[in-house]
């Protein structure tokens, strides 16, 4: 089962001529239409044209300089693709077939020879933590379809989870690549601001957006941000920086490195387990010959906070292009222009996306733009600088991706706060604009729901997260277990 | 109790940028709606502004042109709201950074020189166009994007005389600097204009009214004339001017309420995440300084100084850059600058403005009007017949040796020629002779004027005059 197999095995194997590009994607589509139906962790499948496209790769015949040649790929529905209907999980884009242009990511993809096969579930326009709020379907957990798969990017994280792709793309505005790649016990990694082109991005935040890619192993997700990365002059916050070959930094050897381990990510309330469950790992990092010390990022708890009011604020600006002048949703119940705006929103937006904007409206109009936008910045300046602090002297920061491993449906999506609360380990990363990854780190000992780990790194220097991530997976291999669909783990 | 006025005036000029300022298209005014757009323009999702160079450098240097401060460090700001033509629902534009700041330009105001300050200037993005017909409203999108510059005046203006001799100047500046046509009636300059009264002597400034619709430099100062004289009445009766948005009516010359102003008008900038902030060096301000060309006031100051030309005709030969720059290439040419100057304000001048038309829409090149004044030097062409080659190329173009040559325009200057004519008119007009060796001096006149009849006004009139007394002498 090519599941099983890394993208790396698959390649040789394509390259023997054992299989072909056709088998692959054959292969992705088999278990989608088996699994889809538990998970639902699509919303628009490519299959006629991923075959085409995998068909004329086995015509070209196998070639060395496609990284990714024949290999099937989910892209989470915020990034546009050309021709393929991209709704970002929104009523307001239900009819947008024709976004005109391929993101910069998917643009690279298809020229390393991936092969898109679909469009993933996600919470609408990538606001919410377990997908619940997408405006299509629910996405379920694929270790057991009564818990969340986490969000936003719930869908691309369960169907890797699930072995209908092998990797997907996510975007993480404040944990969402890394949360739900926790909860469904696959390897998330979101890059360095401006590692990755965010042209095609459905902008939710964009001081805070970057595309990352969920994979089975570290090795595979090194091998899809080597190609996604670069400096794009079509993003001018893109940085032009070289793209190293993060795969050259899998050797294994963590001896020497020093890591922080900041006590705010072992606080009461956090889950039991899932603190046990990175301490066995700092354990093993030791035994490998790494040091680690205990440090404080004092400003954290005010993360949570200003990350709301800065990702509602860029919201409500990034979102009030949907008007239903141009494209998308126009309400048909408007009888003047002004009707036109307000109805077609309110008809298109869900609840949460509403939220936010309403949020975001208030914290940037001119009476509180002081206390709330302007304070938030600040708050972000003194988060930015308690890591620089500690990445000072330090080689990376490891704690707990989550708070706790995945809830079941329903159990906090009813009360806002406390679902805002529970990113409080993820959001002062994108805050920071650090790259950060999170790897399957066991299993929790009452639910059985995958516990993820969160290793956060310098400026640029997925090189040393990726080191820490691929030495501690290898040596626990979490990796190969795999979710009976529909039941418990296997 | 006397009134002062204040005026403070916003001016929008669009940049002839080959690009729109933050995507590729095309930047053409005038071309086949909804052709010149892309998805970066229509607010796609997931698109991302780039930022034109040539329109940064362009605003850079109309700054400088004004005798501002070009920033460091600028930023670009999302100022939002919600209108069809605005395909994101915000304008990008600068709020707290412009990139120009403090500068100033001197106006002449019944013989006075003034000097006007300018507050700021920001580069921005232009939007659509709406057509509202009966049943539906229609977008062209060719504008959005469109680069602008936001040009804010000091509230130094003190009568709608002097905001017209503003906005001249500035028109005439900007014109000079290359980086826009300013031409209102295309909308490539446009006026909002602030007025506000307030007694002599006091310091606050009172309430203040926009006005708008203002689409032309007499409309401007049309608008704030009526609405000097309304306000006036208002504080004169005790009332209170209330802080509004008025239109100009072009037929009435009046000022309408369009809307009060109030705390509606809440922009939310918003810091532009995806422009990084623009960094401005000293050597790219100073390759810009070097890129300015001579500005009006200074090619002002050279023709009076170096050319000898006379203030009045300077000025208006420094009026437009189409004007000075033919003048300039005449003269480059050989042409004397004298010469060319009477040309232009006369016979050209005349002509364009009879049939209400521009440098760039008649024939004539400074080329041909150089070598026209050459021929005149010469002696190949008369003043008299010049007038009619000037007005054939005027009409319709060409080489003035040419025209010369096939209207058999040329001077009769072969004094053989002319002493045989001389000699046959002399012989028809025994009783002239008569009275010119009397004494009366109107014999030579009439004399003279028989020789150009018989030359169709060709004859070389020094050496008829020279060739008459020499003949005359002889008998």
């Amino acid at each position: 089962m090519s599941q099983d197999l890394t993208i790396k095995e698959q390649l040789d194997q394509l390259k023997n001529k054992q299989v072909k590009a056709s088998d692959l994607i054959n292969e992705s589509f088999k278990k989608i239409h088996e699994n889809e139906k538990h998970i639902e962790a699509f919303i628009t499948l490519n299959e006629e044209q991923a075959k085409l496209d995998a068909k004329k790769l086995d015509e070209q015949g196998f070639d060395e300089k496609y990284p990714l040649f024949g290999m099937p790929i989910g892209i989470k529905d915020n990034i546009v693709t050309k021709g393929l209907k991209t709704t970002a999980a929104s009523q307001i884009l239900a009819n947008f077939d024709d976004p005109l242009y391929d993101a910069t990511v998917v643009k690279k993809l298809k020229e390393a020879g991936a092969i898109n096969v679909g469009k993933m579930n996600m919470d609408e326009f990538a606001m919410g933590s377990t997908t619940e709020n997408s405006s299509f379907h629910v996405t379920k957990n694929p270790w057991n379809t009564d818990y969340v798969p986490g969000g936003s990017s719930g869908g691309s994280a369960a169907a890797v989870a699930a072995g209908m792709v092998p990797f997907a793309l996510g975007t993480d505005t404040g944990g969402s690549v890394r949360q739900p790649a926790a909860f469904c016990g696959v390897v998330g990694m979101k890059p360095t601001y401006g590692r990755v082109s965010r042209f095609g991005l459905i902008a939710y935040a964009s001081s805070l957006d970057q595309v990352g890619p969920l994979t089975r192993t570290v090795e595979d997700n090194a091998r899809v941000l080597e190609v996604i990365s670069g400096y794009d002059e079509m993003d001018l916050s893109s940085a032009p920086v070289d793209v190293p070959k993060f795969t050259d930094a899998l050797t294994g050897d963590v001896a020497g490195l020093k890591i922080a381990v900041p006590k705010e990510y072992f606080q009461d309330g956090f889950d039991e387990d899932v603190k046990e469950s990175v301490k066995h790992a700092l354990k093993l990092l030791e035994d490998l010959g790494a040091t680690w010390e205990e440090v404080s990022l004092p400003h954290l708890k005010y993360a949570a906070s200003a990350y709301y009011i800065i990702a509602a604020s860029e919201a409500s600006s990034n979102l009030a292009r949907f008007d239903g002048v141009r494209y998308g949703k126009r309400s048909e119940n408007a009888n003047n222009m002004l009707e036109m705006y307000t109805k077609s929103r309110s008809e298109g937006f869900g609840e949460e996306v509403k939220r936010r904007i309403i949020l975001g409206t208030f914290a940037m109009s001119s009476d509180f733009y002081e206390d709330y936008y302007k304070k938030a910045l600040q708050v972000r300046t003194l988060i930015k600088q308690d890591f620089e602090n500690v990445l000072s002297e330090y080689d990376c920061i490891i704690g707990p991706t989550t708070p706790s491993t995945a809830y079941k449906f329903g159990e906090k999506s009813k009360d806002p706060l406390r679902m805002y609360a529970s990113d409080l380990t993820t959001v002062p990363v994108n805050l920071a604009g650090l790259p950060a990854i999170s790897v399957p780190a066991g299993f929790h000992n009452d639910n059985n729901m995958p516990i993820g780990m969160q290793i956060i790194g310098r400026p640029f220097d997925e090189s040393t997260v990726y080191r820490v991530a691929h030495a501690y997976e290898q040596e626990t291999g979490f990796y190969k277990e795999k979710p009976q669909i529909g039941g418990a783990k296997s | 109790m006397n009134f002062e006025t204040i005026i403070g005036l916003e001016v929008h000029v669009e940049l002839k940028t080959k690009s729109k300022v933050f995507s590729p298209s095309a930047n053409v005014f005038g071309d086949e709606p909804n052709t010149n757009v892309n998805p970066i323009d229509l607010g796609y999702p997931g698109v991302l502004p780039l930022l034109n160079k040539e329109a940064v450098e362009y605003a850079m240097r109309a700054a400088m042109a004004l005798n501002m401060d070009v920033a460091t460090d600028t930023y670009f700001d999302r100022k939002h709201y919600f209108y069809p033509d605005n395909p994101k629902a915000y304008q990008i534009s600068q709020d707290e950074d412009p990139i120009g700041r403090n500068g100033w330009i001197d106006i002449e105001v019944n013989g006075k020189t003034k000097r006007i300050g300018i507050n700021r200037l920001h580069l921005e993005e232009d939007a659509g166009k709406l057509f509202h017909g009966e049943e539906n409203s229609l977008i062209d999108y060719n504008r959005q994007g469109a680069p602008l510059i936001e040009i804010v005046s000091e509230a130094d203006i003190r009568s709608p005389e002097e905001a017209y001799a503003y906005l001249d100047k500035l028109r005439k500046i900007i014109q000079f600097t290359g980086v826009s046509d300013v031409k209102m009636q295309e909308g490539s300059l446009r006026c909002d204009a602030n007025i506000s009264l307030r007694p002599y002597g006091q310091k606050e400034f009172g309430t203040k009214t926009e006005l708008k619709n203002l689409n032309s430099f007499n409309f401007v100062r049309q608008g704030l004339e009526f609405e000097e004289k309304r306000q006036e009445e208002v504080l004169r009766l005790g009332g209170v001017i209330e802080q509004e948005t008025r239109r100009f009516d072009e037929k009435t010359k009046e000022t309408i309420l369009m809307r009060k102003k109030g705390s509606s008008d809440d922009y939310r900038y918003l810091l532009e995440p995806d422009i990084m902030p623009l960094h401005i060096d000293e050597e790219w301000k100073e390759r810009v300084r070097a890129s300015l060309p001579e500005l009006p006031d200074a090619r002002l100051q050279r023709y009076i100084e170096q050319l000898g030309l006379d203030e009045y005709d300077a000025t208006v030969l420094t009026g437009t850059k189409e004007m000075s720059d033919f003048f300039e290439e005449t003269i480059a040419l050989g042409a004397d600058a004298k010469q060319a100057t009477n040309w232009l304000m006369g016979d050209i001048s005349g002509y364009m403005n009879k049939h209400d038309k521009e440098l760039p829409d008649i024939n004539i090149t400074p080329e041909s009007l150089a070598k026209m004044i050459q021929l005149i030097d010469e002696g190949t062409l008369s003043s008299k017949m010049a007038k009619k080659v000037v007005t054939e190329l005027i009409e319709k173009g060409g080489d003035p040796e040419k025209i010369v040559k096939e209207k058999g325009l040329a001077q009769i200057s072969d004094e053989n020629q002319l002493r045989d004519i001389i000699t046959e008119v002399l012989n028809e007009n025994e009783q002239s002779i008569i009275d010119y060796k009397n004494g009366k001096g109107r014999a030579l006149g009439f004399l003279v004027g028989q020789v150009m009849k018989k030359t169709k006004g060709q004859a070389n009139p020094p050496m008829v005059n020279k060739i008459l007394k020499e003949e005359m002498d002889k008998r």
